[in-house]
């Protein structure tokens, strides 16, 4: 276990570096710079232009830029943010975390959701509840985030007023609250964003669990369960689900960069400080540093999915401990 | 039958909807099993000898439906007539069953000790230390050494004689009155199956269990059945004592199966066999449902569907040969046999 865990870090970190080394050459590749915008105009004199992309390092060639990236990149420093002051890990640091309540609520949310509402289906396949949620999921899978979004913010923070139209706390009010309080205010303004990710998610678990469950349960096993006086609710929901949660769990890895897409519009309709908006702000801005370090992260994400859906695959199933 | 009867089973249906029609894969079958006895049931695949042990604890899955009139009457109760929970309180309890499929049924993702202690768990409500401690117990009397480190297995890491025996602990930890074994070794190679049978033979005299014994294999019914029950098209067609039954088979299908087996001592050059396969349980044929692969059928097969004839004590046979013996002589006279006709000489290897 540990020499596989070993293999998986040295390759996550190589996926990590090129995907770091991918999106300095796309960034650098597309056209125009930081400073088009705001520089690129006949006032402005081409000394002036040219001493502030030197001043940043953005006349020199692409090939010495790039081994100077790689020479910051490790001792962990990105470099300066070019659109807000400070360097673009503190940037970073501000984001990530609020991304990661998220993402790690919304992941959560999802599989519970998911799990239940596709068991609850395979264990009545065919009737009428069944195929309900199963066309439910359907439409639901197939709705965009920022569209769902939308809707929850519209029904939910407008016409009843039961959550937050957006943000992380309540800018006014959240430093004079009680610790409780405090705790309850960030939980408020996390349950219509991480609500909008979750049930998109959930709606393709829901799917899957329920054709995983369908695989199981005809399976002698299962009959063998039964013959021994088990209960139906016990054979489902130990017998049968604990099979079952295999295929769903490697989604689980697999989920963690779809979410991390979604979570980029959620943001933006919630006014979540995440790493989303961060990343999208900087696209608009070229803000070259920030964007590599949201691609970096979002790399980290993706192979952490991967380790954490391989231990949670070893956890539940023994054969693949084994190996 | 001197014993009093553990189990009646009488007039079992269970058919199942499909959208090819309904398949009648048990047809009126009653038997009974006493206590401490030995059932075989014996027929090819497709004869409804496994949707038969399964009707008895009513585990058969739709489409299947045990009809109304069937009874099985046990410890005084109808199994029929029992609620969810109630039949639940039999199955693994007072009657378990032994799967065919030992790397199958066996749940993965579970140590054998848990599975094994689940049983008790369930039936005795015993505490998981003290169901893990009986687990280990049973583990030990099934013969497999280190019990308590195999415990702590998953059945991926044991055999196939290891997961044998394992099913097998697991049906008799509750100590049932009937335990059925559906193929219990056909799984398994010749020495594995041998220890299995042998094993089940020995438990059995302990612990005075009843056993159904399920197989196609009349080797395993020569060794343990002290009752044979042949089935095919999802009926009885001949129920004898086993020693009757190798001697004196009455039914053509019984003498085919008789004539399949190999034996040792004595050469064959080729084995014989029944010509043709079961017809499908949609569409079993009127009258006889061997008619089409018997040597003897003669018009009155085709019209009409022979009943159990009383044979001898305790052997009836579904054959209207029972009622017009002199075509069993007249066919044997023109010919040697069927099997030997069948059989092509200077095949063997």
């Amino acid at each position: 276990m540990r020499r596989f865990l070993a293999r998986r870090l040295a390759h996550g970190a190589a996926v990590i570096f090129i995907a770091a080394s991918l999106s300095f050459l796309l960034v650098h590749l597309a056209p125009g710079d930081p400073f088009s915008s705001t520089l690129d105009s006949a006032a402005i004199s081409p000394s002036v232009k040219a001493a502030w992309r030197a001043a940043y390092g953005l006349d020199r060639p692409l090939l010495e830029q790039y081994l100077r990236f790689l020479g910051q990149l490790a001792r962990g420093d990105l470099g300066p943010s070019l659109l807000q002051p400070g360097p673009a890990s503190a940037a970073l640091a501000g984001a990530v975390p609020n991304t990661l309540v998220l993402m790690g609520t919304a992941l959560i949310l999802s599989f519970v959701i998911g799990i239940g509402v596709g068991s609850w289906q395979a264990a009545r396949a065919g009737s009428g509840g069944d195929r309900v949620a199963g066309n439910a999921s359907l439409v639901v899978a197939s709705l965009p985030e920022f569209w769902l979004g939308a809707v929850l913010l519209l029904v939910f923070a407008l016409r009843f007023r039961v959550f937050p139209a957006g943000g992380v706390v309540d800018l006014v009010m959240h430093d004079s609250l009680s610790p409780a309080g405090r705790v309850l205010d960030r939980l408020r303004h996390l349950a219509l964003p991480s609500l909008t990710l979750a049930l998109l998610g959930s709606a393709s678990i829901a799917r899957y669990q329920r054709a995983a469950l369908l695989d199981v349960l005809p399976q002698d096993f299962i009959r063998t369960a039964r013959a021994k006086g088990v209960s139906d609710r016990l054979v489902l929901w130990r017998h049968a689900l604990r099979n079952a949660l295999v295929p769903t769990i490697v989604l689980l890895g697999l989920s963690l960069p779809t979410l991390l897409g979604g979570a980029v519009f959620v943001e933006q309709v919630f006014s979540w400080p995440g790493l989303g908006r961060l990343a999208a702000a900087a696209f608009h801005a070229r803000d070259y540093q920030v964007v590599i370090g949201a691609t970096i992260m979002g790399a980290v994400l993706v192979v952490a999915g991967g380790i954490l859906a391989d231990l949670l695959h070893a956890a539940v199933d023994p054969r693949v401990r084994a190996q | 039958m001197t014993q009093p009867a553990l189990l009646t089973v009488s007039d079992l249906r269970t058919y199942f909807y499909t959208g090819a029609g309904v398949a009648r894969a048990v047809d009126g079958v009653s038997f009974t099993i006493g206590t401490g006895e030995t059932l075989g049931i014996v027929g090819e695949s497709g004869c409804g000898k496994s949707v038969t042990a399964l009707s008895i604890l009513r585990l058969v899955q739709q489409p299947g439906r045990i009809e109304p009139g069937s009874r099985i009457m046990f410890e005084n109760q109808d199994l029929l007539q029992l609620d969810g929970a109630g039949i639940r309180r039999v199955r693994g309890n007072r009657i378990a069953m032994i799967f065919q499929e030992p790397m199958t049924a066996l749940n993965p993702v579970f140590t054998v000790g848990d599975q094994i202690a689940e049983v008790a768990r369930v039936h005795a409500s015993a505490s998981r230390r003290a169901a893990w401690d009986r687990a280990v117990e049973m583990l030990t009397m099934v013969g497999i050494p280190a019990p308590a480190e195999r415990a702590n297995q998953y059945p991926h890491q044991l055999s196939g004689g290891m997961r044998q025996r394992v099913l097998i602990a697991m049906a008799l930890i509750m100590n049932p009155a009937l335990v059925i074994a559906d193929e219990p070794t056909t799984a398994l190679d010749v020495t594995i199956q041998a220890q299995i049978l042998e094993l089940l033979a020995d438990l059995q005299q302990r612990l005075g269990t009843s056993i159904a014994m399920i197989t196609h294999d009349l080797g395993v019914i020569a060794e343990v059945a002290s009752r044979v029950l042949v089935m095919y098209g999802g009926e009885v067609v001949e129920e004898a004592r086993v020693e009757t039954l190798f001697t004196e088979p009455h039914h053509p299908y019984t003498e085919g199966l008789l004539h399949a087996m190999p034996r040792v001592g004595r050469r064959q050059e080729r084995l014989a066999v029944i010509p043709g396969s079961v017809p499908p349980p949609t569409a079993w044929p009127t009258g006889c449902r061997f008619r089409d692969r018997c040597a003897y059928a003669w018009d009155r097969c085709a019209r009409e569907h022979p009943p159990l004839y009383q044979i001898g004590v305790g052997h009836v046979s579904r054959c209207h040969l029972a009622d017009e013996p002199e075509r069993r002589t007249a066919r044997a006279t023109a010919q040697v046999s069927p099997a030997a006709q069948a059989a092509v000489p200077g095949g063997g290897a």
